[in-house]
């Protein structure tokens, strides 16, 4: 089966969802956009680039504290301002952490992007006052387009328009990502990733690319926080912490980080494995740990490799 | 001169892998650099391109200080390089490698919504490269999967797609065969020529490569400059062939 028809009726599976699938799983739905689109800038960064961060649950949370923020203390409702403020504070954090940070390579980069994470989660945590602390911060239920919905019950306001305005989100994001991986730009981090020593001596300026990317995948995941905002109405220091960034990089590799999908199925299957695994079992993470030790031994083209050849290859047989 | 070295001195620690090697490249020379292992020319070699910055002394490209400032920019001032030991992007094809350099020589690299398919200026000039080294029916095939010999040739030809006008070639022919060595040479020579590159810079080990296509040798030895002059001359010259040279090539 091509892969422009299984995205074809993918598509067309999640439009039709909301009319068809019991509203539990629609709602699921929102938590796999939401990262879906932090996960397409997670991976220009790892699969593009070479750079496995540790730490991007901090623009996560940027993310998601923005839209906190505007809509429970400045009184800003409008979706779009949320997003657009977001991306613009996410690129803002992530300017100073990324020209440090992209400074290293490997192990000394993952480590430095978790330092710069814990930070992030230790302020939200501690500054009480300004962040709720652990009880977190309401994130008010945004307008969108302009619309006020608070006639809607919850339920269905998350069930409808909030779902398809995340999926044209996650849409428009995938349009601009799929835009910048076939670009020069995107050809540069690919050289990058490959062979950094023979991109330098190519003329292409390795730190500065790898800034430029760790800049746009800041964007995209708190583009992605402020999308998980609404859903629980509610944003605390757990979505900044660690281990989201954890889980978002065990996405990236469940899905297969050399696939320009792959992130995005790695969503998909983590949030419907997570939900499953946890209403059959307490103890989910050591299923998801055995799950990740399978992956990387077996198939450590993640479940996108198991079909899919790497992007170069696909791209060059086109 | 479109190149000077002077005075170049490289410590490592205590050791000193350079000391004092001045040289000066003009516009048209195709100049060997060679030396026993351990002469330093692969120092000098990564002095010259601007990986390592000398401990004293300084690099000038027309007039222009150069010393340590890094592969990338002197990529971008007109200075090109292959390695001794292979370098490709495994996961890129011959086409994607190529594009890659010329989109660095266009200046394209900041385009981040463009499409690259669409970008015909940056196509056409990494399909003339392709053609130009004989990698043209291989532009589909990634790095990986392409022979030793065709591995070399698309290094090379990688430094050739920055239309430089200096390039320098480490161990050019390295890795192989005999029989591809000569068609190597000629291939580069020839598009050396296509291209308009004005100087060529190579460290290399096979006298029958350096003897029958340099201009000018430079024979290094111990970090210092032993010799340097044209092919005859160096044959000539009994302390290049007793240090450097070796009887083999005396008897040619």
């Amino acid at each position: 089966m091509s892969g422009r028809l299984v995205l074809a009726l993918a598509l067309g599976a999640t439009v039709l969802a909301p009319l068809v699938a019991p509203t539990y799983h629609v709602l699921l739905m929102l938590p796999f956009m939401a990262y879906a689109v932090a996960l397409l800038g997670l991976n220009l960064l790892f699969g593009y680039t070479g750079l496995v961060s540790f730490g991007h649950a901090l623009f996560l949370g940027v993310g998601a504290y923005t839209g906190a923020f505007l809509t429970s203390v400045f009184k800003v409702r409008s979706m779009e301002v949320i997003l657009v403020a977001a991306a613009a504070l996410g690129a803002l954090v992530a300017a100073p952490v990324g020209a440090l940070c992209v400074r290293y390579v490997k192990i000394y980069f993952g480590m430095l992007t978790l330092a710069f994470g814990m930070v992030f989660y230790t302020f939200v945590l501690k500054f009480y006052r300004l962040t709720g602390g652990d009880e977190g911060m309401p994130f008010l239920r945004p307008t969108l387009l302009g619309r006020s919905i608070d006639g809607l019950p919850k339920t269905d306001y998350l069930a409808g328009p909030y779902y398809y305005y995340s999926l044209a989100v996650l849409v428009l994001a995938t349009l601009v990502m799929w835009r910048i991986v076939h670009s020069p730009f995107g050809l540069c981090l690919k050289t990058i990733r490959d062979n950094p020593t023979k991109a330098e001596t190519l003329g292409i300026g390795v730190a500065r690319y790898r800034w430029c990317a760790f800049v746009i995948s800041a964007v995209y995941a708190a583009v992605g926080g402020a999308l998980l905002g609404p859903p629980t109405g509610n944003v605390d220091p757990t979505l900044a912490y660690w281990t989201q960034s954890g889980n978002i990089v065990f996405m990236t590799l469940l899905g297969g980080f050399a696939s320009f999908f792959g992130p995005v199925l790695g969503a998909f299957v983590f949030i419907y494995l997570q939900d499953w695994v946890m209403s059959v079992v307490p103890f989910w993470r050591l299923i998801f740990g055995a799950i990740l030790a399978a992956i990387v031994i077996a198939a450590p083209g993640g479940l996108a490799g198991l079909w899919v050849r790497r992007p170069s290859v696909e791209a060059s047989s086109s | 001169m479109i190149l000077r070295a002077e005075g170049l001195r490289k410590l490592y620690g205590e050791f000193c892998a350079l000391d004092g090697v001045s040289l000066a490249i003009s516009a048209g020379e195709f100049v060997s650099i060679i030396g026993p292992n351990g002469a330093g020319k692969s120092t000098l070699v990564n002095v010259l391109t601007g990986v390592l910055r000398p401990t004293a002394g300084a690099v000038t490209f027309r007039d222009r200080d150069v010393s340590g400032i890094g592969p990338a920019r002197l990529a971008r001032l007109g200075i090109a390089r292959s390695f001794q030991l292979v370098q490709v992007f495994p996961d890129l094809t011959v086409l994607e490698t190529l594009q890659a350099a010329v989109v660095s020589r266009l200046g394209h690299g900041a385009r981040l919504f463009a499409s690259l398919a669409a970008d015909r200026a940056v196509r056409e000039g990494a399909l003339e490269v392709a053609e130009l080294f004989g990698l043209g029916r291989k532009r589909h095939v990634p790095a990986r999967h392409l022979p030793q010999g065709d591995k070399k040739l698309l290094d090379v030809a990688s430094a050739f797609a920055l239309r430089p006008q200096i390039i320098l070639l480490d161990e050019p022919t390295s890795g192989v065969s005999t029989a591809d060595k000569t068609a190597i040479m000629e291939t580069l020579v020839s598009a050396s020529k296509r291209i308009g590159v004005q100087a060529i810079i190579q460290v290399e080990h096979d006298m029958d490569i350096v003897f029958g296509y340099s201009d000018r040798i430079i024979a290094l030895h111990e970090g210092r400059v032993l010799a340097d002059g044209p092919p005859a001359a160096i044959e000539a010259d009994r302390r290049v062939v007793d240090t450097v040279i070796g009887r083999r090539a005396r008897a040619r």
